[in-house]
């Protein structure tokens, strides 16, 4: 299947990424994100939840939030392209919310047939998700869960749920008789207790979630199936909030070294300095080309999808993980205080770069796809 | 939804279909000659007689030059340079030897020369009948271009240029030379002028070209010496004092990032040649061992491999998005990017294939069990050709950290 040459980025997309980059440039510009998320720096506080839901409605009612709903369950339905680009802008202000995981809720929902189509319809009409689908491990790969399922009836816990505490509804893997099914559930619901860790993110929020004897929808009889194929979506959305995130970081760094001065030079002149952002901007460069790839992959060639979604993931977290490090480092001693503004997105892209995979992960199951399973076996 | 990027005019849809009709009819037969990997490593005229008559054959059927005025030999066409590339690319044609006059020559003259001389050159430049080499890089002035010494002193109407240059790829087959010299010692970058030379018809009379080994132990590039060579004042290119201005258009057309689409032919698969990609480096792993078992099996190098892949892959996605505007936040930021990231991803694939290959690493061309005949070792070494050449990786990083990120310029 061929590709179009322009990834299907078409005028709908580009008016839909100039009008978030915009919206949170207006309106939520990063003093705004430091006020919002960084008032109690102590070490041993609790993890708190700070957004600003007020804004959050914004976003739901100029549809954002239900981009990823296909038009038939009453959503927007716009291409993957065009919700990666979403998330770039979404990543460049790291506004705290819980859309990558309505997203990807959205995704994997898409997949299921008409089970789903009432928690579709719920996404539609305004209601936030989440992917209550890793184990106490963190195991990465979907279907590995410590939640069960009988009768209807939840039981046992989910892990390393993102932004659980501004979601109205968590989408839980749960293993049955016959396999692994997926369940729709109100954060609210009688029986789910949401157990807040504390994390090193202030641009997010994440938990544990345990479920007692909890009445759940089901969704899907066959989940691993639904989020095989959701996933490439999933890593690539993310991989695009991380591309947008680092941009920032580049942009920030090259401001402050076009600034600060020593030795009677910007420091920006020096090329221990000038270089390294230089291979920072190339690492984003080469991860955004990926994402929008893989997006396009997920559009028109499903299955290339996987592939070139573990590149995009694994790039993003290569060049995230790079431009984090290289943010911190070369702002100097302020970059290693609470009052500059990079360690806010040097924490998210570090949470980020682990997020449904690392580098190596990713890159060890494009491994598998490209050259094949190792020929002695693990 | 606009998907207008994705779809030719009706000029580029009607010449792509003409193209590919064309390459059908009259793609060359294979060589009988081994060919080099590229242009720059011409070293015979057997292998330059064949490439000439492909270059030939494909400027006959207006397929170089395409997006030129047919004035100066051109096609007269708008943006379709690109279409015939892509179709010669995908038929797998030989590469064109004039790599020099297409890339860098070409776009400068037709910027900076007079009618009467763009008439006179381009034309011959578009067929392959002359080759042209670049007379810039001296011993004293490489990454710091501006510091040439090579000097043209006035007499009357003409110049008599002094002087030494070197890494002058393809300069023993060239009939023209485009030459940076100096023709004021008192300023440095408004002291250049820029000329074009005809240096075959000189040698011996002024010009001496000497080969200049490589760390390979091929030839290809040369010395050029220049003693008293007189030359027309009608080969000055632009004003005089302007030669630095000229150089930046040769040098932004050499890297790609230029207005002018280069001609570009390639794709076939000589004899013993070998492309350095991540698709060969796997074919290679899965045959070499590595305790035992094939060193694809072996999870450090698979995790290695598939960073050369994903490296490979960006680049051609990088190539595919810079034509995405909404998708560029600075237009120059993908295109200046490419000689750089092209040049060191083969290079650490070659470096890596090395490490795949193990202690038949060590063995070079001539051995009879050097795996893939010795072309990952050629090709290692012969990468630093490319990441030294056209502006160093370090001279790239500047550029790119000055002009699209704005940093501090270091000059």
């Amino acid at each position: 299947m061929t590709q179009p040459d322009n990834f299907g980025f078409g005028e709908e997309a580009a008016l839909l990424k100039s009008s978030a980059r915009k919206f949170f440039t207006d309106r939520f510009p990063t003093s705004t994100l430091h006020a919002l998320v960084a008032g109690d720096h102590r070490p041993e506080r609790a993890s708190e939840c700070q957004w600003d839901p007020g804004m959050w409605q914004e976003l739901v009612e100029l549809g954002w939030t239900m981009l990823a709903v296909p038009e038939s369950a009453g959503g927007v339905g716009l291409p993957a392209v065009a919700v990666a680009g979403l998330a770039e802008e979404l990543g460049r202000a790291a506004f705290p919310c819980p859309l990558l995981g309505t997203i990807n809720a959205s995704y994997v929902l898409a997949t299921c047939g008409a089970e789903a189509a009432p928690a579709l319809a719920e996404i539609a009409e305004g209601r936030s998700a989440s992917l209550a689908i890793t184990n106490s491990v963190g195991s990465w790969s979907p279907g590995d869960t410590d939640v069960s399922c009988r009768d209807g009836v939840l039981n046992g816990t989910a892990w390393y749920v993102q932004d659980a505490r501004k979601a109205a509804r968590l989408l839980v893997s749960a293993q049955t008789e016959t396999g692994l099914g997926l369940y729709w559930v109100a954060t609210d619901a009688p029986g789910v207790s949401v157990q807040a860790d504390t994390i090193v993110d202030l641009t997010r929020d994440q938990a544990h979630v345990c479920f007692d004897n909890v009445q759940a929808t089901r969704v899907a009889a066959n989940g691993l199936a639904a989020l095989g194929q959701a996933m490439p979506a999933i890593w690539t959305v993310l991989a695009a909030d991380m591309v947008g995130a680092a941009e920032w970081q580049l942009q920030t760094t090259v401001e402050y070294v076009g600034t600060r001065r020593q030795f009677d030079r910007p420091l920006g002149f020096f090329q221990a300095v000038k270089h390294p952002l230089v291979n920072v901007m190339l690492q984003i460069d080469q991860a955004k080309s990926l994402v929008y790839n893989a997006a396009c992959a997920i559009d028109t060639d499903p299955a290339r999808a996987a592939q070139y979604a573990h590149m995009a993931k694994a790039a993003a977290s290569e060049a995230a993980a790079f431009a984090a490090d290289r943010s911190v480092q070369l702002h100097g001693g302020i970059g290693f205080t609470w009052e500059c503004f990079v360690h806010l997105y040097f924490k998210r892209q570090k949470h980020s770069q682990l997020l449904w995979g690392d580098a190596a992960w990713h890159r060890a199951r494009l491994a598998d796809i490209v050259i094949g399973p190792t020929t002695a076996g693990v | 939804m606009s998907d207008s990027a994705s779809k030719d005019t009706p000029e580029q849809a009607e010449f792509r279909l003409y193209c590919r009709d064309w390459l059908a009819a009259n793609r060359p037969p294979d060589p009988t000659v081994r060919l080099p990997l590229s242009a720059l490593e011409i070293m015979t005229t057997g292998q330059l007689d064949y490439l000439q008559a492909w270059q030939k054959a494909a400027y006959d059927a207006g397929l170089v030059g395409c997006d030129y005025p047919r004035s100066v030999g051109g096609g007269g066409r708008k943006d379709c340079q690109r279409v015939a590339n892509e179709e010669m690319l995908t038929a797998r044609t030989p590469y064109f030897p004039n790599i020099i006059g297409l890339g860098m020559a070409a776009p400068t003259v037709f910027y900076h020369a007079g009618e009467e001389l763009k008439q006179r050159l381009l034309p011959r430049l578009f067929s392959g009948e002359d080759i042209w080499c670049q007379g810039f890089s001296e011993p004293g002035a490489g990454s710091d271009l501006a510091s040439v010494q090579t000097f043209a002193e006035r007499r009357g109407e003409k110049w008599v240029i002094n002087g030494h240059k070197v890494w002058t790829s393809l300069a023993h087959f060239a009939e023209w030379m485009i030459l940076l010299l100096r023709t004021d010692k008192s300023q440095k970058y408004d002291g250049l002028s820029y000329f074009v030379v005809p240096i075959r018809a000189a040698l011996g009379k002024g010009v001496t070209v000497r080969p200049l080994i490589k760390i390979t132990g091929e030839t290809g590039f040369n010395e050029v010496i220049f003693d008293n060579l007189e030359v027309d004042d009608g080969y000055r290119l632009d004003e005089l004092g302007k030669g630095w201005q000229v150089a930046m258009t040769t040098l932004l057309h050499e890297r790609g990032a230029g207005e002018l689409q280069t001609p570009r032919a390639g794709g076939l698969k000589s004899k013993g040649s070998h492309a350095t990609t991540a698709h060969n480096l796997i074919e290679f792993a899965r045959t070499a061992r590595r305790d035992g078992k094939p060193a694809a099996d072996d999870a450090l190098l698979r995790d290695r491999i598939m960073q050369q892949l994903i490296c490979e892959t960006a680049l051609t996605q990088n190539q595919r998005r810079s034509r995405v505007p909404a998708l560029l936040d600075h237009p120059m930021r993908l295109p200046l990017q490419n000689k750089l990231l092209a040049s060191e991803i083969s290079q650490h694939t070659a470096a890596l294939a090395l490490e795949v290959a193990g202690a038949s690493a060590s063995l070079y061309l001539g051995d009879d069990n050097a795996p893939a005949g010795g072309q990952w070792n050629l090709a290692h070494m012969n990468s630093y050709g490319m990441t030294i050449a056209a502006g160093t990786s370090e001279v790239q990083r500047n550029i790119l950290g000055e002009r699209v990120l704005g940093l501090a310029k270091s000059k």
